[in-house]
């Protein structure tokens, strides 16, 4: 440790393929990050609510399709399942289609399944979540839905969703959180976010490790950290009167 | 489209297969219990009434959890080699990461089961005469470990998972394997479909048995 050469000057170096600092290289791999996780966590909300919902209607086939979803998503690795859609699905596709993909330029393809791959594979969990949310409602707010007339559509958009989603935002903070966390897996199709020019740069700079790894890392901690004052905040605007949490 | 698949590599493949996967299930192995058994002491540590020592869990465990796993399997995998020199391999450097990774994720597990625990437990224990260490190991730990093992279990559900990540470095497991074979016999696609199954039929049965858990477990509460 003590013969490390400490070199922070690297920050401001020029990266070997093109004309960019180092620092502005990492900042632009924030973007990559933050947009990764945004989005996925834009689909995972969508889907996983919708899916989540529908393990709870009472409808065989529905809830039976819920918990399919569920499982199919929940029970393989998130970069397994990116090599699937990276690597295998084009070759799935229709023969036009499959060229297109495939000529498309490797850092927007790569985005695309990588958002894709962790929308779906977060939407289980969050599924996972609105199920046991809904469920943890007493089953009286369901009754009293339809006593007064609701379809069980409208019980669930005027009674039991409402409450479902404001019980389960802290478990849904810290899957938001993990969706930062898993974005790191978009390196291995060459995405060029956080991990990806983080790898790079020990490599391009000789091995200046501890520098390369610290400022990607403190930028994932500020981003886990902000994502989960954002749920912080949205929890306490939306706590339930009268629940032991709202005091 | 389905016309061009050949699966018969995966028969050819199986040797390599099982041998990425032994790697897998040995890092999701050690890194269960050398987790538990790390996680438990720091829980202890956070819960003790020395205040240093619980604050120094507390900063472990929440460095820990705020860092994204990959992230850590590339510090440890390139720093440690410069600060001992000691070049140990991906694999043993997967180990060590895993261990001391996952035990944060099970020292909280841990402490939200002792913290489960009546407060007249440990009163019963130090009534008997029992000393704190000897509450703890025979009284408290046993009863936190049981009403824990389903939350221990799914814990280990995302570990085997996450033992995936071990790609960023190189560690020869079931991933790897399947990326090996498939590269070198240009069959990528039969190799990625094939492994995925492996990784769902062992993830399933590991979910179905912390379901089957959790009914038992609550029945006997």
């Amino acid at each position: 440790m003590n013969n490390y050469h400490w070199n922070w000057g690297i920050f401001f170096q020029t990266i070997q393929n093109g004309d960019v600092t180092y620092l502005t290289w990492i900042i632009q791999a924030l973007g990559w990050t933050i947009a990764i996780s945004l989005l996925a966590w834009v689909i995972a909300l969508a889907l996983g609510s919708l899916f989540g919902t529908l393990r709870t209607v009472p409808h065989r086939g529905l809830a039976l399709l819920g918990h399919a979803w569920v499982e199919f998503f929940r029970n393989v690795p998130i970069l397994m399942q990116l090599f699937i859609w990276y690597f295998v699905v084009p070759e799935m596709l229709p023969h036009d289609l499959s060229v297109w993909v495939k000529q498309m330029d490797p850092q927007i393809s790569g985005f695309i399944f990588s958002v894709i791959a962790l929308g779906l594979f977060t939407s289980a969990r969050v599924a996972e979540q609105v199920r046991a949310g809904i469920q943890s409602l007493s089953r009286g707010q369901r009754a009293a839905g339809l006593a007064i007339g609701f379809t069980t559509f409208q019980t669930y958009r005027y009674v039991l969703l409402p409450m479902a989603f404001r019980i389960i935002i802290p478990p849904l903070t810290s899957e938001f959180m993990n969706a930062f966390k898993n974005s790191g897996v978009a390196y291995s199709v060459g995405v060029w976010e956080l991990v990806f020019v983080s790898n790079q740069m020990v490599e391009e700079t000789g091995g200046q490790v501890i520098e390369s790894l610290i400022v990607p890392t403190i930028l994932y901690i500020i981003c886990s950290y902000t994502a989960n004052r954002v749920m912080y905040f949205i929890e306490k605007r939306s706590r339930v009167p009268g629940l032991i949490v709202a005091k | 489209m389905f016309a061009s698949l050949d699966f018969s590599i995966v028969l050819q493949a199986i040797p390599a297969i099982l041998q990425g996967l032994l790697y897998s299930l040995e890092l999701t192995v050690v890194a269960m219990v050398g987790g538990v058994i790390l996680g438990t002491l720091l829980a202890l540590c956070r819960l003790s009434s020395n205040a240093y020592l619980g604050f120094a869990a507390k900063v472990y465990v929440d460095l820990m959890r705020s860092i994204p796993l990959l992230m850590m399997i590339l510090w440890f995998f390139l720093l440690v080699p410069l600060m001992t020199g000691v070049r140990m391999g991906p694999e043993n450097s997967a180990l060590i990461t895993f261990t001391l990774f996952q035990a944060a994720f099970y020292s909280e597990i841990m402490r939200a089961g002792i913290q489960s625990i009546a407060k007249g437990q440990i009163n019963a224990g130090f009534a008997l005469g029992m000393t704190y260490s000897q509450t703890m190991a025979n009284v408290i730990l046993p009863q936190a470990f049981r009403n824990m093992l389903p939350v221990l279990l799914t814990q280990t559900f995302v570990l085997f998972q996450d033992t995936s990540l071990v790609y960023a470095v190189g560690a020869r497991d079931l991933l790897w394997a399947a990326k090996t074979v498939g590269i070198n016999n240009g069959r990528t696609v039969e190799m990625y479909i094939f492994v995925s199954l492996i990784y769902f039929v062992i993830c399933f049965s590991l979910s179905m048995l912390v379901k089957y858990m959790n009914k038992r477990i609550a029945i006997i509460r």
